[in-house]
């Protein structure tokens, strides 16, 4: 992996600059746009970091969007509102700032965002620094340019660019081999967002038989080396808060459960087809005669979805969500715990992020990015990943389009995907049809590195490069004409009837989607493992 | 034509010697010139919608608003009333407000916008009650129409050159000159910030620029009209079409014929487009006299042109009145454009073509009556054709066109639009592999090496990194001043006089360049034709 230590660094940088300057510009056009509550959400936790001593940060009440990230969070918003006060005190006013919606407040946070895309922009660079340029070139293409990432962080308004920067910083640091880096940069990222957490127990399997295993001396000290470390990323984030005797509190923050199971706009994941199913079976039953009580609330609800919404089927209680997700995650921490390879623990993590995603509680739409971009990484590798990530990654950013629900974003969201979608077939085009003509002429010092493509090359040049099957063409087919349905042909034929199904439509289409690329990862770990 | 074709394979063979070339646009352009344009244009699309994100001119600023109104208002007008009355002081018509003062397709442009809207937001264009109207919905209707013309006249027409024009250079420098094209960013503030539909006209005219590049004079002469009754300042590329097509139809069997056809054509063209004026002399007399209107004065604002500026020395204004001024303008327009006018009279080519859009564009600029900083924009528009040529002046004319805009957009409240457009355009023009990264060293314009020693040197000094930087640093330190500092009581146009000053200055040395650059082509006009014959 090392030898590859590129003699062009210099360009690469150059290169990796251009790609994020270009996004850059972008994303500042897109600052007058439409943003979510989030923006205020951000706006008030400045406020709360800026103006109430840290014993207080977890239990004011002042606005009803309280501080839920954890600590390492709230220290980054203490960090910016010392700058947003020198910009416009009003902006972390804990009163007169409510609501506040000056330009200045707006081109602060949306400048903040940008800046911190640099942390991606760092840990794109660090994941594929041994790569080849071309194969660099794309993944920056994926991961830079991703529309899912420009939706929710630039128009939507949210700090992910910044997370996902240490995420792939830490898969990069163990694809290297450098466990105990890469655990330590886990944990941070556990400390900053801890929905995360997810993946976790991929972390831990992985480092307690990587890092971990092999003598018992030995072992024992490597464990407590690694325990050290996260206990000290933990005790730096939460230490301050168990001085001051919050930390029944910060938990509470953090841990909603009080929320329904599924989010006010129902993420496409496998409660979609659960809830279809108890809506059908319960619809039938009336039909039949059976004297069925009505949901007393509608899913569709969010928030207030903390009553029992199912009709005929078994409720659904975190526990059984979290079981759920431990049980889909199985098969790859028993295959990791049997063959702990660095090469497969970026498909790991993300497989782990799309089992949270499908199983888990309360899921935001959102989260599909969570697999998404670490799969960018390892796209490049062959043909068949190349094919996945293509529906895949079309899937989850057409999934995230319920997020901008006004005319004016229209356009923007649609032609970010189209955009988003032309690069890629053209780019994975160009790769698989270079791989074929490379295999000719192999120069000797890129024979190590190529090695693992050998196969993908051959079967690219079997089927022809870079070709979908039908069924894929069919589905995304299928994009388009539930998009047509939902935006077009629906309010045209039934007017204000059924104003739930488009969006029910988009979730069940998309769910299929993310449902097949889950069983997708799961086979194609088990058959690199 | 040979050396274009030399220099292509000097590519190949540089190809092939790196075949682990770091072109981040290869994978771009190895589908062809279409699927890159389309990719291309959907990005070019995409800063479009993002720019509309952002204020227009005049939004909330009764009672007389900006562009935008007018734009909206002749909508009102062409929608509800017959062609004739469009130009027609009356008492629904009132012509001090925003009347129409474009040509006859700039009524039917409307009049087909109009209708778009009605259908969504009848308000916003209802006569008399519409006047000032303002909304979300109705801000983004506007919006799309001018990407609906961008994208049905503009992107066509610029793939339609780009296809003409191609086969010179490398491949994936088509992309480059598309992306250059495409995402000039005066053009996109102007029409998609500020709010006007000059991709129309320009669409035209570029449409009609590849016309007479692929020896469709009909056609050509056909579009460049359609261009100039879109509006009427097209005509600063009047003397070039004029030449170039009168030059071409001189070295014909039959002039006279092939000069007649052009004549019907162009008579043609007009007819039809006049046609609901040509019924009294009147009607089209008065449609004419509000396409010229002289009571404006000889300039407005603070445009970088020739009067302007020296109306610091010389009070125009004051001395003369509007009829000589008038006459002045004429004749110093007309002298301007005619040693490149001539020039392509005498040998008329496809690279003097372009270069003579430039150089009458720019005369136009600089001396006509009633010039607006909007009008940078079409001395661009051929400067943007011709990128694979002149890379560095277009990157230096987008440069201060820009600046010399600045003060407009500044009212407008898109400053943000500015920079960030700025910054991609310039990101763009570096892009890893393009011709604007590889020009900064060693290798110079193409199409010189031998002949134009004394070019050569000149422009080594005119590019001279301590020069752009000097010139550089005094705009960047301007916009700061500008946006930082108030100006003294005594002088409140102090800055835009400097910026004024400032981007007048290049803009004269780009003229002097171009119109030498032009004449250069025709001095070694017998070794090219033998080059053609050898091809």
């Amino acid at each position: 992996m090392e030898e590859q230590e590129s003699p062009k660094t210099p360009v690469a940088i150059a290169q990796l600059v251009w790609f994020f300057g270009i996004a850059s510009t972008i994303k500042l056009l897109l600052i007058p746009s439409y943003h979510s509550t989030d923006l205020e959400v951000h706006r008030h936790w400045l406020a709360i970091t800026h103006s109430l001593p840290l014993s207080q940060w977890y239990s004011d009440e002042t606005s009803e969007w309280t501080l839920d990230y954890p600590p390492f969070f709230a220290y980054l918003e203490r960090f910016l509102s010392a700058f947003a006060h020198l910009i416009d005190p009003q902006i972390v006013h804990l009163h007169d700032g409510l609501n506040y919606k000056a330009n200045s407040a707006i081109y602060f946070q949306r400048i903040s965002v940008i800046v911190s895309d640099l942390f991606l922009l760092y840990g794109v660079y660090r994941s594929t620094q041994t790569l080849a340029s071309f194969k660099r070139n794309l993944i920056w293409v994926l991961v830079i340019w991703s529309p899912g990432l420009i939706i929710v962080d630039h128009l939507h308004f949210q700090y992910n660019g910044f997370l996902f920067g240490w995420l792939l910083l830490s898969i990069s640091f163990l694809a290297q081999g450098r466990d105990v880096m890469g655990g330590f940069l886990f944990a941070v990222l556990l400390c900053f967002k801890h929905l995360f957490a997810v993946a976790a127990p991929v972390y831990f399997v992985y480092l307690l038989r990587h890092y971990c295993w092999g003598g018992v001396v030995r072992g024992f000290t490597r464990l407590s080396v690694m325990g050290a470390v996260v206990v000290a990323v933990f005790a730096a984030a939460y230490g301050p808060f168990v001085y001051h005797g919050q930390i029944p509190q910060v938990i509470r923050r953090m841990f909603p459960f009080g929320r329904g199971l599924c989010h006010a706009y129902w993420a496409p994941n496998f409660w979609v087809f659960y809830i279809m199913l108890d809506k059908g079976i319960a619809f039938f039953l009336r039909k039949f005669g059976f004297n069925v009580l009505a949901p007393a609330a509608s899913f569709t609800g969010g928030l207030v979805g903390d009553a029992s919404p199912f009709v005929i089927l078994p409720q659904i209680t975190p526990m059984a969500t979290f079981i759920m997700v431990l049980l889909a995650l199985s098969p790859c921490l028993f295959k990791t715990w049997r063959d702990p390879r660095p090469r497969l623990i970026a498909r790991s993590i993300a497989y782990a992020f799309t089992c949270g995603f499908l199983f888990g509680w309360h899921v935001h739409e959102k989260a599909s990015l969570h697999f998404v971009i670490p799969l960018a990484i390892v796209a490049v590798e062959s043909l068949e990943d190349a094919k996945h990530y293509f529906l895949l990654s079309i899937v989850s950013c057409y999934s995230l389009f319920p997020l901008l629900h006004e005319a004016q974003e229209y356009p923007i969201k649609v032609l970010l995907l189209l955009l988003h979608s032309i690069l890629m077939w053209f780019c994975f085009s160009a790769q698989f049809t270079k791989n074929v003509s490379m295999k000719a002429g192999l120069q000797a010092d890129k024979k190590a590195a190529q090695f693992g493509l050998k196969g993908s090359s051959r079967c690219a040049a079997e089927k022809g490069g870079f070709v979908l099957d039908w069924v894929a063409k069919s589905y995304l087919f299928g994009v388009l004409i539930v998009e047509i349905w939902g935006h077009f042909l629906h309010p045209y034929l039934l007017g204000d009837k059924f104003p739930f199904v488009p969006l029910m439509l988009i979730s069940i289409y998309c769910a299929l989607g993310i449902l097949h690329s889950w069983i997708w990862q799961l086979k194609r770990i088990m058959i690199l493992a | 034509m040979k050396k274009k074709g030399e220099m292509k394979k000097v590519k190949i063979v540089e190809d092939k010697v790196n075949p682990e070339n770091d072109d981040p646009w290869s994978w771009l352009v190895q589908k062809g010139i279409k699927p890159s344009f389309l990719c291309i244009s959907i990005f070019a699309l995409l800063v479009r919608v993002a720019i509309g994100l952002h204020p227009y001119s005049g939004a909330n600023t009764p009672p007389k608003f900006g562009d935008y109104e007018a734009q909206r208002h002749w909508m009102e007008i062409t929608l509800n009333l017959p062609p004739r009355d469009w130009y027609r002081n009356s008492s629904v018509n009132d012509l001090s407000y925003w009347g129409l003062d474009y040509p006859p397709l700039t009524g039917y442009q409307s009049y087909i916008h109009g209708v778009f809207l009605e259908t969504f937001d009848p308000d916003s264009v209802a006569l008399f009650t519409s006047r000032g109207y303002e909304s979300y919905l109705g801000k983004l209707l506007m919006r799309w129409t001018v990407l609906s013309s961008d994208v049905l006249i503009f992107f066509p027409a610029v793939l339609y050159f780009v296809l003409v024009y191609r086969g010179m250079g490398q491949k994936s420098d088509v992309a480059w000159h598309v992306a250059m094209i495409l995402l000039s960013p005066c053009l996109i503030l102007i029409d998609h910030g500020h709010f006007q539909y000059n991709c129309i006209s320009l669409g035209l005219t570029t449409a009609a620029v590849a016309a007479a590049l692929s020896q469709k004079d009909l056609v050509a002469s056909v579009l460049y009209c359609l261009a100039l009754n879109h509006k009427q300042m097209s005509a600063y590329f009047a003397p070039a079409f004029f030449s170039y097509l009168l030059g071409r139809c001189l070295r014909n069997k039959n002039p006279l014929l092939e000069v007649s056809k052009l004549g019907l054509m162009v008579i043609g063209t007009f007819a039809i487009v006049w046609w609901p004026y040509l019924h009294s002399k009147d009607a089209a007399l008065g449609v004419l006299s509000r396409l010229a209107p002289f009571e404006r004065g000889i300039y407005e604002d603070y445009v970088a042109n020739f009067w302007c500026t020296s109306s610091m020395l010389v009070k125009w204004k004051k001395l003369y009145t509007t009829q000589s001024l008038r006459i002045f303008s004429l004749v110093a327009t007309l002298l301007t454009c005619l040693p490149s006018m001539v020039q392509q009279v005498l040998s008329p080519s496809s690279k003097g073509f372009l270069y003579g859009l430039l150089n009458s564009s720019f005369s136009f600029y600089l001396f006509s009556f009633q010039v607006h900083e909007k009008s940078i924009l079409l001395p661009l528009l051929p400067l943007s054709l011709l990128a694979l040529e002149e890379p560095r002046s277009l990157l230096w004319l987008t440069h201060f066109a820009m600046f010399s805009m600045f003060p407009l957009l500044h009212r407008d409240k898109l400053v943000l639009a500015y920079v960030a457009l700025y910054a991609l355009f310039i990101l763009l023009y570096f892009a890893p592999g393009g011709p604007g990264g590889r020009c900064n060293g060693s290798k110079t314009l193409d199409h010189s090496q031998k002949t134009k020693k004394g070019w050569e040197f000149l422009s080594s000094i005119a590019f001279h990194p301590l020069v752009t930087g000097f010139f550089f640093l005094c705009s960047l330190i301007l916009h700061v001043i500008y946006l930082t500092m108030h100006p003294p009581n005594k002088y409140p146009f102090l800055f835009e006089a400097a910026i004024m000053l400032l981007c007048f200055s290049q803009f004269v040395l780009f003229t002097l360049y171009f119109n030498s650059k032009q004449w250069m082509l025709s001095k070694h006009p017998t070794s090219k034709n033998k080059q053609k014959k050898l091809v």
